[in-house]
């Protein structure tokens, strides 16, 4: 590679600092917008830097690139739907992990990576972002309703170690044969590129939230390994610190759902036998008494799940929520940290419906408080609020930490039917005796509630 | 590129890319997770070079194919994550 000009080399120092400023900003909710500001001005400096390198061809076919690429990509995230956010993050991602691959893939052809480290580093970041790629893409059509239920293979578990190995193989004879003839790059991309495949397709729903998080990872870091390849440090740190900040979310998450990653892939997510016994059964309540109870308690915590999200109630629960809190009534919602598709991702959608974020309590801070709450209204959320997680070792989730709504003097679940959660466990929630059940969509509910409540003044 | 230089960078950037996450509140899991999405689209720079560098018709069609992948990765990245921010209010007109 040719030695770059200093200032198109300094401009991509600028942008790498402006990145983890950015990020760095984006880190607390007052100054995250600043954060994606001026992380996005980076992006501007580093990219228009890049035309100035003396003796660049295919500037047209650049320009086609970009302008298409970026045009596509404006429009759609400009229009996309809050709830469906988490599978438009999934694509963009894999279209990194992409150009990350189709790099490697013309410094192979152009016989452009060096020494051992280099192809190395240019096979991983290849591997990587190709599994990236496509399970990207597997993991938007599942979100977004494409792909309906989770296919699993025959032996599921040795197709997937013997495509990793036969990758791994194709890969180190890349590494020692190198130069590469192009029949190994095609069948060491082929295979790349099918592994992500099927290793994304069993990944049932609830836990796509993980494997988004763990692809972003995995972009960061072949946009690292490709950074090195190409002897470009912006790229390197942009690529590193996006894959050590994205192990850790994954981390985060997949502790939060109390499901190792390893079992995430390799494992679906059965019920390991009926559980223990509920007794007691569940109890119908009115809309107008929901009402009743909420207007004349003194603290009402709110439990929002994806149900919620899908029924598009949240504007009309956050209506609610207004008028407790105008005749006195305390309201605070609690978010488990997997609600939603992504976690946080209920954060964003309550965002949405105007509600402040310093009415949005996580975890921990929240479940000491369900003891003092008259009231724990819980619409669409099931499993993060089953208190089997606690107690029944024979459950599937079993250590998952949950929201103690139990503790509530009274609890009232809105609900669609008596179906079970996405784990497929009974709540022994809805059984207790302070627990009433709301049947209905969680958007007319609120609605009834609503009216309810303003007729009572 | 010096191997032993960028093994010290690769070490710096991922402890950064740690203590940066480390702190930060669950409620901004996604955006953050969108805003790191969008940083590694700086693979568009990556790619601008290597599409700047191709010379056969094989390498101009993967090149184009990753600089518009690229793109699309830091744009949308960009967008997405913009909507979301906007969003977090403190209080009403705060």
């Amino acid at each position: 590679m040719m030695a770059l000009p200093l200032y198109v080399q300094g401009a991509w120092f600028v942008g790498a600092l402006l990145f983890i400023f950015g990020l760095k900003g984006m880190s607390s909710p007052a100054s995250a917008r600043r954060g994606i500001v001026w992380a996005g001005y980076g992006m501007l400096i580093a990219v228009a830097a890049t035309f100035l390198i003396p003796g660049l061809q295919n500037l047209a076919l650049m320009v086609l690139a970009l302008v298409v690429g970026a045009a596509a990509a404006w429009i759609s995230g400009k229009r996309v739907k809050m709830t469906d956010m988490p599978q438009m993050v999934a694509i963009y991602n894999g279209m990194g992990g992409g150009a990350a691959a189709a790099i490697a893939a013309i410094a192979f052809a152009r016989g452009e990576a060096h020494g051992t480290v280099a192809t190395t580093l240019a096979v991983l970041g290849a591997l990587i972002g190709s599994v990236s790629f496509t399970g990207s893409c597997v993991a938007y059509a599942k979100l977004q309703g494409l792909l309906k239920k989770a296919h699993r293979l025959p032996a599921q578990n040795v197709v997937n170690v013997l495509l990793a190995l036969a990758a791994v193989v194709l890969g180190g004879a890349m590494i020692v044969l190198a130069p590469a003839q192009p029949g190994l790059i095609y069948a060491f991309f082929a295979i790349a590129l099918v592994l992500g495949l099927i290793v994304t397709l069993p990944i049932g729903g609830a836990d796509m939230p993980v494997v988004i998080s763990l692809f972003n990872a995995f972009t960061g870091l072949a946009v690292g390994f490709e950074g090195y390849v190409q002897g470009n440090p912006a790229l390197i740190i942009a690529g590193i610190v996006v894959g050590a900040a994205g192990t850790l979310l994954t981390q985060l998450m997949a502790k939060a759902m109390n499901r190792p990653i390893s079992n995430i892939l390799f494992t679906p997510m059965v019920a390991s036998g009926p559980g223990e016994a509920i007794s007691g059964s569940m109890k119908e309540l009115s809309g107008l008494d929901a009402a009743a109870m909420m207007r004349y308690a003194s603290k009402v915590i709110i439990v929002p799940g994806y149900g919620m999200a899908v029924a598009h109630a949240q504007h009309k629960v956050w209506e609610m929520t207004s008028i407790l809190e105008e005749a006195g009534v305390e309201v605070k919602f609690a978010i488990h940290p997997v609600a939603g598709r992504m976690p946080g991702h209920m954060n964003v959608l309550l965002a949405e419906a105007g509600v402040p974020y310093d009415k949005i309590f996580d975890l921990e801070e929240i479940n000491g408080e369900f003891g003092q709450a008259d009231v724990a209204l819980i619409i669409g959320a099931n499993d993060v609020v089953n208190p089997t997680a606690r107690t029944d070792k024979s459950s599937p989730i079993y250590g998952m930490p949950i929201l103690n709504a139990d503790m509530a003097q009274n609890v009232i679940v809105i609900k669609r039917g008596k179906g079970t959660g996405y784990s497929g466990v009974e709540n022994a929630l809805f059984y207790t005796e302070n627990c009433r059940m709301l049947y209905g969509d969680a958007q007319p509910m609120a609605g009834e509630i609503i009216q309810h409540l303003k007729a009572m003044g | 590129m010096d191997g032993m230089l960028a093994l010290y960078i690769f070490m710096l950037a991922a402890f950064t890319g740690y203590e940066i996450i480390a702190k930060v509140p669950v409620i901004l899991h996604t955006p953050l997770m969108s805003g790191s999405n969008f940083i590694h689209g700086v693979v568009v720079v990556g790619a601008m070079v290597a599409l700047g560098g191709a010379e056969t018709l094989f390498e101009q069609a993967i090149g184009f194919f990753a600089v518009a992948l690229g793109a699309a990765n830091a744009a949308g990245g960009y967008v997405v994550t913009e909507r979301m921010l906007a969003m977090f209010k403190k209080k009403e007109g705060a």
